[in-house]
C-alpha cells in the first residue's frame, strides 16, 4: 500500500462511522431477534446468547404470508415486463405523434398517491370481486412499477443503434420477431433493472395490501408486520425476525446485484 | 400494437381512479353504497364538511411541518454525505452502495424496528440517553403529542439519506474536477468553491431531488401508521393519514376521496415544478 493510499485512510474510518450509524437500526434489527425475550428492559448489545425463537414463531405466523408476498412480487414482475417492454420499445423507436404525451402522463401517474388509486379500486374491486385475490393485488402493484419500468426501459432502447432493428428489418423480420430477438436480448441490462425494482416495489407495498385485502384470506408479509404493530405487543423478537425476513430480499439483490441498483436508483430520478 | 397493453393499463389504474375519485367526492358514498349500489350527489357537502372539521387544519399543519422537515433533513445531511464521498478513499464505492440498503427496506418493516428502538420504557436510544446522562427521564418519543411528530421526522429523514445523497452524488459526478483545480489556483477556500461552483452547478439536480422529495413525503403512509397509527391524539395525521382512515375505517368514502382529491391537487402542483425543472429531458 503506498503512502498517498496510506493517507486516506481517515477517510475511509470516518466514512465507515457514517455508515455504521446509517445501519445502526438494521443491525438493531437483526440484534433484537436474536433476543431471548425482546421485551426486557436491558436488552443486550449484541446477541451473545442468540435464541432462534422469535425465528420459529415468525415463521409459524408469517411464513406462508411471505409465500404470499413471494407470489404477488413474482406474479408483478412478469406483469410488468410484459407490458412495459413493448410499450418502451414503440416509445422509444416508433415515430408516434402522442410520444411525449404518453411520457409526461408515465411521469405524472409516478406522483399521484397511491391512497387515492387505493380508494377508487376498492369500490371497483368490491364490484367484480378483486378483493382478497392475488390477481387483484397484482394488479394494484403493477401501477407503482410500470411508469418506472417504461421510462426506465424507454431510456436504454432509446440509445440503442437504428441501425441494429433496420438490418433485421431488411432480412424480412417483422416488427414482433425483431423486438423479441434482437431488442429484448441486448436490453437484457435494463430489464432485470426493472425487474429488480418492480420485485422491490411490490415485495415493499404496504398500502394495497392495507386496503385492497380485508380477510386473512391473502395477507402479504407487510400486513403482518403491520398487524404485530397495531396490537398489543408482547415480545420484539418476532416481529424483529419477521423484519428481517422480510428484508432479505433487498440485502440479497444490493449484495449480487449492486450495479443494477446503482443504475435504478439514478435513472428513476433524472429521466 | 405494442403500446395497447400500457395504454389500457394506464386507463384502468390511473385514469379511472382519478376521475373516480372526482366523482365520489361529491358523492354520500359508504358501506350503505355497497348494499344498495346507491351513492347519492350531495355536491360540495363533502369538502365543506372535511374542510370545516377541526381535524383537517391539524392535518393540513401536521402534513407541512412533516413535509418541510423530513425535506430540509434529508437534503443537508444527504448533500453533506455526497459531498463527503466525493473524496478518493479506499472502499469508498463499497460504504456508498450499502447506504442504499435503508432506502431498499420494506418501510414497514424500518417502521417496525423504530418503533422498538423509540420505545419510552426499554427502547435503546432513550437507554443510551439516559446511560450518558444527557436526559434523566424517558423521552415519550411515539406516545407523547409534543414529540410523535418529531419521532415520525426523524425517522423519515432517515429513510430519504440514501435516495438524496445518491443522487446528489451522481450530479456531484457531473461537475468537472478542472474547475475546483483553476478555483484552488485562484486561492479561493473550500467553502468558497462550495458557494461558487458546486451549488450552482448541482442546482437542477438539487431541484429534482427537492420536488420529488416532496411528492414522496405527502404520500408517505405506511411509517406514520407503522409508528403511530396517526396518534397520539392526531398528533401525526397528515392529510394521506387523515384520507386512509376515512375511507378504510369509517368506510366514509365520499370525504375520503374529497381528501384525496385535495392531496392530487398539492402533488400536481409539486408535479408541475418538477417536469418544469426537468424540462430538458422530457422534451427530447
Amino acid at each position: 500500500m503506498n503512502t498517498s493510499t496510506m493517507k486516506r485512510i481517515p477517510y475511509t474510518i470516518l466514512g465507515a462511522v457514517f455508515l455504521a450509524i446509517m445501519l445502526f437500526p438494521v443491525y438493531w434489527m437483526v440484534n433484537a431477534s436474536f433476543q431471548q425475550n425482546g421485551n426486557a428492559v436491558s436488552s443486550s448489545f449484541f446477541p451473545t446468547n442468540p435464541s432462534f425463537a422469535g425465528y420459529a414463531q415468525a415463521l409459524t405466523e408469517q411464513g406462508g404470508n411471505l409465500i404470499t408476498s413471494l407470489i404477488v412480487s413474482l406474479g408483478t414482475v412478469v406483469l410488468t415486463l410484459l407490458i412495459s417492454a413493448p410499450a418502451a420499445y414503440a416509445l422509444a423507436k416508433f415515430k408516434l405523434r402522442w410520444v411525449s404525451v404518453i411520457v409526461l402522463s408515465l411521469l405524472v401517474a409516478q406522483m399521484i398517491p397511491g391512497i387515492v388509486i387505493a380508494n377508487a379500486l376498492y369500490t371497483a374491486y368490491n364490484d367484480i370481486g378483486l378483493l382478497n385475490t392475488i390477481p387483484g393485488l397484482i394488479l394494484a402493484d403493477a401501477s407503482s412499477s410500470i411508469p418506472f419500468a417504461v421510462l426506465i426501459l424507454r431510456a436504454f432502447m432509446g440509445s440503442l443503434p437504428s441501425s441494429l432493428v433496420e438490418a433485421a428489418r431488411v432480412d424480412g423480420a417483422g416488427h414482433v420477431r425483431a423486438f423479441v430477438s434482437i431488442v429484448l436480448p441486448v436490453s437484457r441490462n435494463s430489464l432485470i433493472t426493472a425487474a429488480l425494482f418492480s420485485f422491490l416495489f411490490t415485495w415493499s407495498d404496504f398500502i394495497f395490501a392495507l386496503t385492497l385485502t380485508t380477510s386473512n384470506a391473502v395477507r402479504p408479509v407487510t400486513l403482518g408486520i403491520y398487524g404485530y404493530l397495531s396490537g398489543n405487543i408482547q415480545s420484539w423478537s418476532p416481529i424483529m425476525a419477521t423484519a428481517v425476513m422480510s428484508a432479505i430480499p433487498a440485502i440479497i439483490l444490493l449484495v449480487i446485484a449492486q450495479r443494477y441498483i446503482a443504475a435504478g436508483a439514478l435513472g428513476g430520478s433524472i429521466k | 400494437m405494442f403500446l395497447v397493453p400500457a395504454l389500457a393499463f394506464i386507463v384502468l389504474f390511473f385514469g379511472y381512479p382519478v376521475v373516480k375519485n372526482m366523482i365520489m367526492g361529491f358523492q354520500d358514498y359508504s358501506t350503505k353504497t355497497f348494499f344498495t349500489g346507491e351513492a347519492p350527489w350531495v355536491g360540495f357537502s363533502n369538502y365543506v364538511a372535511v374542510i370545516s372539521s377541526s381535524l383537517f387544519s391539524t392535518a393540513v399543519i401536521n402534513t407541512a411541518l412533516f413535509t418541510i422537515g423530513s425535506i430540509i433533513g434529508q437534503f443537508v445531511i444527504g448533500l453533506a454525505l455526497a459531498v463527503y464521498f466525493r473524496r478518493r478513499f479506499p472502499l469508498n464505492n463499497l460504504l456508498r452502495s450499502l447506504l442504499l440498503l435503508p432506502w431498499l427496506l420494506p418501510l414497514i418493516a424500518s417502521s417496525a424496528v423504530w418503533k422498538w428502538i423509540l420505545d419510552q420504557d426499554s427502547g435503546v436510544l432513550n437507554q443510551t440517553l439516559l446511560f450518558f446522562h444527557v436526559i434523566n427521564t424517558p423521552i415519550p418519543w411515539l406516545s407523547s403529542p409534543d414529540m410523535a411528530l418529531v419521532a415520525v421526522i426523524i425517522v423519515n429523514i432517515w429513510l430519504g439519506i440514501p435516495f438524496n445523497v445518491t443522487i446528489l452524488y451522481g450530479g456531484l459526478q457531473g461537475i468537472s474536477e478542472e474547475l475546483y483545480e483553476a478555483a484552488a489556483l485562484d486561492g479561493a477556500t473550500k467553502w468558497k468553491a462550495f458557494r461558487h461552483i458546486t451549488w450552482p452547478m448541482l442546482r437542477p439536480v438539487a431541484s429534482v431531488v427537492l420536488v420529488l422529495g416532496v411528492v414522496y413525503t405527502l404520500k408517505a403512509l405506511d411509517i406514520i401508521l407503522g409508528l403511530t397509527g396517526g396518534g397520539p391524539a392526531n398528533a401525526t395525521q397528515t392529510l394521506t393519514t387523515l384520507s386512509y382512515h376515512e375511507s378504510f375505517v369509517n368506510f366514509s368514502f365520499g370525504t375520503g376521496a374529497a381528501i384525496s382529491n385535495i392531496l392530487i391537487v398539492v402533488s400536481m402542483v409539486f408535479t408541475f415544478i418538477y417536469l418544469r425543472v426537468n424540462r430538458r429531458p422530457v422534451d427530447e
